[in-house]
Parts: C-alpha cells; sequence; structure tokens
C-alpha cells in the first residue's frame, strides 16, 4: 500500500494523479492543516527558518550531511510492511475529516469510517458491567459508593488483590495477573464443555496484535529454502502478512474459497504447501475463525481437516479466534480448534502444537482501547515455553486495565447477580443488532448489479466482490495504482466512505473487493449501503460509457 | 518419549529450530532470580519454614507494587474516562470532570474502548508538545514529532527496529551504557543487531566519559558500523544525572559520528542530590544552535511508569523524534499502524500527567502535596540508602542522584568466587541467590546489567517504604557481613 505513495511521487510530476493528489501532496510535503490551533503559524515559521538554515549550515560545513537514518539505511524489513487497514486511504479520510471541519466543502458533511472494526468509535456502547468494574479498579475509593453493585465490587476487589499493592499501576508478572489467567482458563473449560484448560498455558497480551507477533517471533528461524514458511488464508487480515514480512518470514498463501461462502479448501490447502516447500520450510498454519475480513465460520468437519493436515504436516498451528462470539448465521456455530482437536483424541490432542488468541477488542464489548488479549497454548515445547516467557518478560506486561477488561469478559455477572439482567440486556442487544446489520449488509449489496456478496456469517465485516470495468482497470494502471484502490479512493471522495481496498487482504488475481464494517447503526448503516450501491451504479455508468 | 501414555512426534518448535534470536535475548530484571522468588512465595504460602515471612522484591521500579500511592487526581480522572456516568456524581472535582470530558471527545465515540489514531490520539499528542515546550523553556515541540507508546519499551524497541539494517561489517552497530537497563542488550539481541558497550565511570559517580565512548566508536567500527547512541538519563541502573557539559560533548559526539541518537528520559523528575538537575537532550541539542539542532538525529523517551505517578501497569508513554527524515517518519507511522494503537487508558494518564492541576483549581493543593510528598521520600530514601550501604565493609555505593535504583559495589571472596564458577553462575548472581534464600530480597545481579570484568554489584530499588527498606538494607548489611566470613 504504502509503495503507493513512492509511486504517486513519481506519477506527480506526469501530472497523472490529479484525482487523488489530496493524499500524496499533504504525505510528500508534509504540508500542514491550518486548523491546529494557535501555533500553526509557528510550525510554518519553523519550517521555513529550518529549511533556510539547513543550507546555511550545509555551506557551513561544506558538504551535504546525509541523515543517519534514510530510506537507504532504514531496516528493508520495515520497509516491506503493509497494512491496509490503517494505509493512504486511511490518511486521507482523516486529511478529508479535517478539511470538513475547516469549513470546507465536499459532496457529503461528514467521512464515515468504516475501515475498521472500532466499535465503540462507531456509537455501540460499553457493556456498563465491564466498565463499572475498571472504574473501581482504577479508583478504589469508589469500593464505599452505593451505586455501585455488590457484584461489581467483588470482582474489583478480587483483581486488586491479584495486583501488586492492589493497584492497577503496578507490574502485573509478564504472562498475566494470575487470578485472571485462572479466570480465563475456567472460562475456556466452560465453553469447551470440559476440555481441560491449564492457566499456565494462558499468556495475557496487548490485544491479540501481540500475542500473534510474539508467537510468530519464535517461529521464524533458518535461511533460504529453510526460512520458516507460514501459511495464511487469503484474503487474511493484513496484521499477518506485516508480521511475515516485518520478520522476513516466507508467506505461504492458501485461497478461501469465494464460490462456497469462503469456506476453506483442505485441498488448497495441500497445494499451497505442496507448491511452498520448493522455495521455504512450511511450519505454521493461520487460521482466522470467523474470518477477517471474509466473515465465514468454519464448520466442525472443517476444522478437523485442518488440525489433521497440520498434524500430517508437522506444521504449529495458531487460530484467531477473536470473532468467536461474532456468530450470527443461524446454522453456523463456532467451534474452538482446542476442543476439535481434543476430539479427536489424545493422539492429535496431545501432539498438536496449538496457540489459539481472543481479545477484548471485539465480541460485544469491542473494547479496542483497552487493548485487552489472551493467548492459550498448548503442547509447546516446556524449554520454548521458558523462552516465550522471557520474550514476554522484556516488555514486562500487558496493560492492567486491559487485563481487568479481559477478565470481565471471561468472568461475566452470573444468572443469581445483581447485574446479570442489564448485562445480558445489553449483551443481547449488541449481538442481536450485528446479526440484523450483517442481513441487512448482505442482503442491500447483493441487489446492486456487479457486486456480490457473501453471506455475513460471523465476524464484524463484509468482503464483496466488486466489478470494475476494463476502463477502470485500465486508469488504475495507469495511475500505478491497484483497481479496487482507485475504487475506494473514487468512493471516498465522492461520499465520504471510507472502506478499504481488497489488495490490502488479497485476492485472486483478476478480482477485486473491498472490505467494510457492519458495526454502522442500523440507520447509518443503511445510509451508506444507499451511498455504496448509488457510487458503483454510477461509476460502471461512468466507465461504461468510455468502452 | 510419552506424554499422558501418548508417544507423540518431533515438535515443530523446539530449543533447535526456534529463532536463534529469541535464545540471544537476556532481561535479568525478570529472570531466574526473580522466578525463584515466585517459587519461595508460593512456598511460604504453602507453610514452607523459611528464615523470612515475606519476600521483598527490590528487584524492579514498580513504585505501587512497593506501597506508594496513586496521584488521587490522576485516578479520578481516569475512572471517569472509564465510566462517564461518574460524571454526574458531586464527589468528583470539577477539574477532574472538564479534563475526563475533555479527553473522551477526543476518542471515537466518546470513548475509552475506541481505537485511536496509531500515533496516539491527536489532542494528547499536542498536550505533550506544549508540556515539552514548557520543560524546555519554550523550544518549540511539534505534536506531529510525537508518538505515544506502550510504555517507554515499546517505543525504543520501535526506533531500533528501524535502524537495525546491513549485514556483515556493514551491521548496525548500537552504542549503550554499561551498565544498562537490559531492554536495550535484549532489543538488539532480538533484532540481530551489535551491541557496542560503553563503561560508565563508576569512580566519578558513574559519569559518561566520552573518550570512552570514543574508544568504543572506534573499537566497533571494525566489525559493524556503528549507527546510534543510546543514553539512559538520570541512569538506569546506575542512579547518575548527567550533566549539561556532558550531553553538549554527548551531541557533538553523535553529530561527528554520525550517530542517532536516543535519550532514554523516562526518570526525569527523580532527581534527588543537590546541585543536579534534569537537561533534556532536547533542549540541550536546540541550545547547541542550527549546526546541531537541525541536523542531529533524535529520539527521546518518556513514560508514565516512574517519577511520582509511578503508573507502571498503565503502560502509558510517549516518544518525540526530531530530524527524522520525513520518508522514514512516514514509515514509522505505518510500522506502528499494526498494532493499531497504544492502550488508550495509559494514554488518557499520559494527557493527565502532561496538564496537571493548576494552581487556580480545585484539585491542586492535593495534587502538590502528593507529587511533593512521593519525591521528597524518594530523595530521603536516596540518601538513606548510601549511607547504609557505604557503611558496610566491602560494599561501596555511589550517589543515588536520581532514578529509583542503587547499584553498588559488592566484594566478593575469591573462594566464593570459585564456589560460583563451579556451579556455572556469575559470582553476584550466586551472592543474591543467596540473599533470596537466606533473607527473603530480591535484588538483580550486576551481570544482568553488564559491568566490568571483575567488578560485582547488585541493582536494588529504592521504592519499598522507609521502614522497610531499612530493614531490607540491614538484612543485606547482616547477609553481606556473613557471605564475606563465611567465604573468607
Amino acid at each position: 500500500m504504502y509503495r503507493l505513495q513512492s509511486l504517486a511521487a513519481r506519477s506527480l510530476i506526469a501530472g497523472a494523479l490529479d484525482q487523488c493528489s489530496p493524499l500524496t501532496l499533504t504525505s510528500l510535503t508534509g504540508v500542514r492543516h491550518k486548523s491546529q490551533g494557535p501555533s500553526v503559524e509557528k510550525y510554518g515559521q519553523m519550517r521555513f527558518i529550518t529549511a533556510e538554515a539547513k543550507v546555511a549550515a550545509e555551506r557551513l560545513n561544506g558538504k551535504i550531511r546525509e541523515k543517519t537514518l534514510t530510506m537507504e539505511t532504514l531496516n528493508p524489513q520495515v520497509k516491506a510492511v503493509e497494512y491496509a487497514v490503517r494505509g493512504p486511504i486511511v490518511i486521507k479520510a482523516g486529511e478529508i475529516e479535517r478539511y470538513l471541519e475547516e469549513g470546507g466543502t465536499k459532496p457529503f458533511s461528514e467521512v464515515i469510517k468504516a475501515n475498521i472494526g472500532d466499535a465503540h468509535a462507531m456509537g455501540q456502547q460499553p457493556i456498563t458491567f465491564l466498565r463499572q468494574v475498571v472504574a473501581l479498579c482504577t479508583f478504589p475509593e469508589l469500593m464505599d459508593s452505593p451505586s455501585f453493585p455488590e457484584d461489581v465490587k467483588w470482582r474489583a476487589r478480587r483483581i486488586l488483590q491479584g495486583c501488586g499493592g492492589h493497584s492497577l499501576g503496578s507490574y502485573s508478572a509478564s504472562p498475566g495477573v494470575e487470578c485472571i489467567r485462572k479466570d480465563i482458563a475456567s472460562y475456556i473449560e466452560q465453553r469447551d464443555e470440559g476440555v481441560p484448560a491449564d492457566w499456565e498455558n494462558i499468556y495475557l497480551t496487548t490485544g491479540a496484535s501481540d500475542g500473534i507477533m510474539t508467537i510468530l517471533r519464535l517461529l521464524v528461524s533458518g535461511k533460504d529454502s529453510s526460512r520458516t514458511g507460514v501459511m495464511i488464508p487469503i484474503p487474511q487480515y493484513p496484521l499477518y502478512s506485516a508480521a511475515i514480512s516485518e520478520m522476513d518470514a516466507v508467506q505461504v498463501n492458501y485461497y478461501l474459497d469465494e464460490d462456497n461462502c469462503w469456506a476453506l479448501d483442505i485441498n488448497e490447502l495441500h497445494r499451497a504447501y505442496q507448491a511452498a516447500k520448493q522455495r521455504c520450510q512450511p511450519r505454521v498454519i493461520c487460521i482466522i475463525n470467523p474470518g477477517n475480513p471474509t466473515g465465514q465460520v468454519q464448520s466442525k468437519k472443517c476444522i478437523e481437516e485442518v488440525l489433521h493436515f497440520a498434524y500430517e504436516e508437522n506444521l504449529f498451528v495458531m487460530s484467531d479466534e477473536v470473532y468467536q462470539d461474532n456468530v450470527y448465521a443461524p446454522d453456523c456455530q463456532f467451534h474452538s480448534f482446542k476442543k476439535v482437536l481434543y476430539e479427536m483424541g489424545p493422539e492429535y490432542f496431545n501432539s498438536v502444537e496449538l496457540a489459539s488468541f481472543h481479545s477484548t477488542s471485539k465480541g460485544y464489548t469491542g473494547e479496542c482501547g483497552f487493548r485487552g488479549g489472551y493467548m492459550e497454548v498448548i503442547n509447546m515445547d516446556p524449554e520454548v515455553k521458558a523462552q516465550l516467557v522471557k520474550l514476554l518478560s522484556v516488555r514486562l506486561c500487558p496493560p492492567l486495565a486491559g487485563q481487568a477488561a479481559m477478565d470481565v469478559i471471561v468472568n461475566p455477572p452470573q444468572p443469581d447477580e445483581l447485574s446479570f439482567k442489564q448485562f445480558h440486556q445489553e449483551k443481547s442487544s449488541v449481538l442481536g443488532a450485528l446479526a440484523e446489520k450483517a442481513k441487512l449488509t448482505e442482503q442491500i449489496l447483493n441487489a446492486v448489479p456487479g457486486i456480490k456478496c457473501n453471506p455475513v456469517q460471523g465476524a464484524m465485516y463484509a468482503f464483496p466482490q466488486i466489478f470494475i470495468p476494463p476502463k477502470a482497470v485500465e486508469e488504475a494502471k495507469a495511475l500505478g495504482m491497484q483497481p479496487d484502490m482507485l475504487y475506494c479512493l473514487r468512493l471516498l471522495e465522492e461520499t465520504g466512505i471510507c472502506v478499504v481496498p481488497g489488495s490490502g487482504f488479497g485476492q485472486k488475481d483478476g478480482t477485486y473487493h473491498f472490505r467494510m464494517t457492519i458495526l454502522p447503526s442500523t440507520e447509518k448503516l443503511k445510509v451508506l449501503l444507499g451511498k455504496v450501491r448509488d457510487f458503483h451504479i454510477s461509476f460502471l455508468k461512468e466507465y461504461s460509457a468510455l468502452e | 518419549m510419552t506424554e499422558n501414555g501418548c508417544e507423540y512426534r518431533e515438535r515443530v518448535l523446539t530449543m533447535d529450530t526456534m529463532n536463534p534470536n529469541v535464545k540471544r535475548v537476556e532481561y535479568a530484571v525478570r529472570g531466574p532470580i526473580v522466578q525463584r522468588a515466585v517459587q519461595i512465595e508460593r512456598e511460604l504460602k504453602m507453610g514452607i519454614k523459611k528464615p523470612f515471612t515475606e519476600v521483598i522484591k527490590a528487584n524492579i521500579g514498580d513504585c505501587h507494587a512497593m506501597g506508594q500511592k496513586p496521584i488521587t487526581f490522576f485516578r479520578q480522572v481516569l475512572a471517569l474516562c472509564s465510566y462517564p456516568d461518574l460524571l454526574e456524581d458531586s464527589k468528583f472535582p470539577e477539574d477532574a470532570k472538564s479534563r475526563a470530558r475533555r479527553i473522551l471527545q477526543a476518542c471515537g465515540g466518546g470513548s475509552l474502548g475506541a481505537y485511536s489514531t496509531s500515533q496516539g490520539i491527536e489532542m494528547v499528542r499536542q498536550d505533550v508538545a506544549r508540556y515539552i515546550e514548557r520543560r524546555d523553556g519554550g523550544i518549540t515541540c511539534d505534536p506531529d514529532n510525537i508518538y505515544l507508546s506502550t510504555g517507554a519499551s515499546d517505543a525504543i524497541v520501535t526506533m531500533l527496529k528501524l535502524l537495525v539494517s546491513g549485514e556483515g561489517a556493514s551491521r548496525t552497530g548500537v552504542m549503550i551504557s554499561i551498565p544498562q537497563y537490559p531492554l536495550y542488550s535484549a532489543a538488539l539481541a532480538e533484532l540481530g543487531a551489535v551491541q557496542i558497550s560503553y563503561y560508565l565511570d563508576e569512580d566519578n559517580c558513574w559519569s559518561l566519559d566520552i573518550n570512552e565512548l570514543r574508544r568504543a566508536l572506534q573499537e566497533a567500527k571494525k566489525h559493524c558500523r556503528p549507527r546510534a547512541l543510546c543514553i539512559i538519563n538520570p541512569g538506569n541502573p546506575t542512579g547518575q544525572v548527567q550533566s549539561r557539559q556532558c550531553i553538549e560533548d554527548v551531541i557533538r559526539f553523535a553529530a561527528e559520528e554520525h550517530l542517532f541518537l536516543m535519550a532514554d528520559e523516562v526518570y526525569q523528575d527523580n532527581v534527588y542530590a543537590d546541585g543536579c538537575k534534569f537537561h533534556s537532550f532536547k533542549k540541550v541539542l536546540f541550545e547547541m544552535g542550527m549546526e546541531y539542532s537541525q541536523k542531529v538525529e533524535l529520539a527521546s523517551f518518556h513514560s508514565t511508569s516512574k517519577c511520582y505517578m509511578g503508573e507502571c501497569g498503565f503502560r502509558g508513554g510517549y516518544m518525540e523524534v526530531v530530524n527524522l527524515d520525513p520518508e522514514v517518519k512516514v514509515q514509522l507511522t505505518k510500522l506502528v499502524s499494526v498494532r493499531l494503537c497504544p492502550p488508550v487508558p495509559g494514554q488518557a494518564l499520559l494527557d493527565v500527567v502532561v496538564s496537571p492541576p493548576q494552581p487556580d483549581e480545585p484539585s491542586y493543593d492535593t495534587f502538590m502535596k502528593e507529587r511533593t510528598d512521593t519525591l521528597a521520600t524518594l530523595a530521603e530514601k536516596a540518601s538513606m540508602t548510601q549511607e547504609i550501604l557505604n557503611q558496610v565493609p566491602g560494599i561501596k555505593c555511589n550517589p543515588v542522584q536520581g532514578a529509583m535504583y542503587t547499584f553498588p559495589r559488592i566484594q566478593l571472596p575469591p573462594k566464593a568466587i570459585q564456589e560460583a564458577k563451579e556451579k556455572g553462575q556469575a559470582p553476584d548472581m550466586f551472592y543474591c541467590m543467596k540473599l533470596l534464600e537466606e533473607k527473603g530480597i530480591c535484588l538483580v545481579p550486576g551481570s544482568g546489567f553488564g559491568q566490568r570484568d571483575g567488578t560485582y554489584h547488585f541493582r536494588m530499588t529504592i521504592l519499598p517504604p522507609k521502614e522497610k527498606l531499612k530493614i531490607v538494607l540491614a538484612k543485606i548489611k547482616e547477609f553481606h557481613q556473613h557471605f564475606v566470613e563465611q567465604y573468607s
């Protein structure tokens, strides 16, 4: 994605990128907008003086001093990282937002950021119980306040007792607060209907991303054809490709079957694995279930097949299950990899190495900002586990407020507790609304000619395929950008809707998609989908007319 | 091999197949000695008799765990942000409420639960910039140069990640002080960079000697490409506060040698010694004139974990980058975006830390009292620690001018050194293990931070409450005398 900017830099000279120049111009020259408070002028002056002075200083030295850290000397793996979910299109959306705030005019009055699964930003309300517990943990003087129910106080007290000096301000042990790890283990046992979970296999993390990166870091080794290969679905959540680039591992793509509701096809796994073996050593397979960005929910049988495959080919399994509570389709159910592995018998359960990930950011709580999460690691070599603990310890500990939030999620109010009714009502209302929006999105998008959208069985996104006319594809190529990037940039410019081009997640050659979240409120989502429809139709018309 | 009666195949991930850089990582502050301390704690809980009743963990600068109380105002604001219904509660002062409202307004959907931009909430970055300007006597700070982080550690690792490149003799070398805070050596090991050690001058209050920097650099040039210089000021674990002159020398050195400067300034409010003052690298850099201020690349780091607030668990922090190549800055922003954002409660906390109550606000008096008390107590404990330790024959302790630790040198009898070597342990690890087993005091051996060959140290934090600290110091004294007797 970021290649766009350097490409843009080149094509600017030819004036080829006029349509998207706001993005490129600002990021290239660092020009600031005016609305940033009284100090703006100062920045302007500073910059001017800086430029002058630089030249003077350079003259003084009789040579031009190169910076120590430049694009040439930068860690090449950092350069290779791409992360579309917060890529150029989002940067541009931010700029348009500021432009509107300054009183600029656009054919729309607000930017709707449907690029990311950021529930609260989209108006979803926090779960009261969770926030009450966190507030009490933060300011324990409130323990005396009659306005907090006893079950809240009880939980807060318990968490604080697990914290050094009874304060959220102390470091926890690097794997997390012990009583929270224990609560997570019992939660998993309950979820998996009795499959044992050992709390010492649980590690709290800074959001799931942190856990995923850490496990990958352990796994990446070797050189050339023995370099670690990491199998990831395409389309994928770009954290995976970004981490693989950063660690210089080999990305091994397996394609999900779009014609079959984005299901995982075991034959495709075999194909990808065999093809990759020639250039690397595939050592790990990543699964996202429910799927991001694709929204499919994996069947139990399919999970069995994957685990069998991993067993046969000796792969470490990483299952990203952060959307485990986000299943909407009536005929779908979430099955954890751990449980399925257990049910496959001891031969599998005692040997397949599995790390599964969960987070506070999704589900019905949507607490992204707290950066809470955990991973459960099973069958990991005990010596490697010691290395994992050591690696985690360098970063000291995950944020305590996030750990507290995680604790509430795994230890919610029980039917006999005071807060149960409200909690239950809030939870069902969030999940009910999401299910409704999942359906609505699929229906409206499928009614648009040239858009084809699989059912959103779970997670928080639709990833529809869009038909882009050959003329538009041609134009995009001339601009040095992906056709769906052109599409999304135009959508943003014309409607204020920010979605992420499918090319940021990966897709079969010649197909184009975008990812949008279903999180906006039902009313807003309807407006948004209506705008997407109108835009798509006029886009088709515009470029078909050129044929 | 069998497990649960089942034969199993070779694992995918073993010590042999694991990322070799991970193997090389070492982090003594939470190393084997701390793991043993946790074990002993469990044993005590189980009723196993020990010559002590509790383990005192003086291994880490964990203020609240040592009984330091949070600053009320900060926690009020955070509680309000976490549960905005409390904005209606009359028990909260208005200034706390207005801060909370302002922070929430800057959050997506008015909630701490929304992701922030990856660089951090813009308003918080603006507040940080103004704070830096005030601190540095008006030198301009651009909020665009501020990156909020998950504690300072996160930002330090990120900056190092950008800097590491090349192969063989052109691999990036990073200069770090010895003794150092082991985050640096750990990050360098993980990134496969070359560590260049420069030794601080123990005989001179652990001050930084520019000739030593030169020596280290010249030697390193033979096998790597030195590209960055890390400074910890006030020093961790060594507690020295750098003089302004010394900072100037370092900056000049960095300019001449073309080094990227990384200034770890997380203890900037922890200066206790008379005659010592904190000078930020940024300020000194800008006072040295445009020849320097326009060209030396600098990243400086701060955190919510230390100073008077000691809010380690919130993982708040920021870095300011100066003279960073604009294209590289885009890359930095991209890199941090993969992790989405630093924890928002930590960002909120940082915001209050950089914009504390003002004299005309209702919370001002309480806030000032709490702040002053904490810092005064720390100063008192710093001088007490130094005094008591220096009375022990065989222990020599430099003044704790700043930060939160003492790093005394300990004389170990040759017999003890020999026994340690037979056990395959660093002699000071041997010493600290015995101290833990016999007295229940958990310290970190100097070998975990690096020290001159043949010298031995330990790091202990000065954070325990005064009464407890006295006991800790008395126990160390007793132990040391006994240890020396035993091995002489």
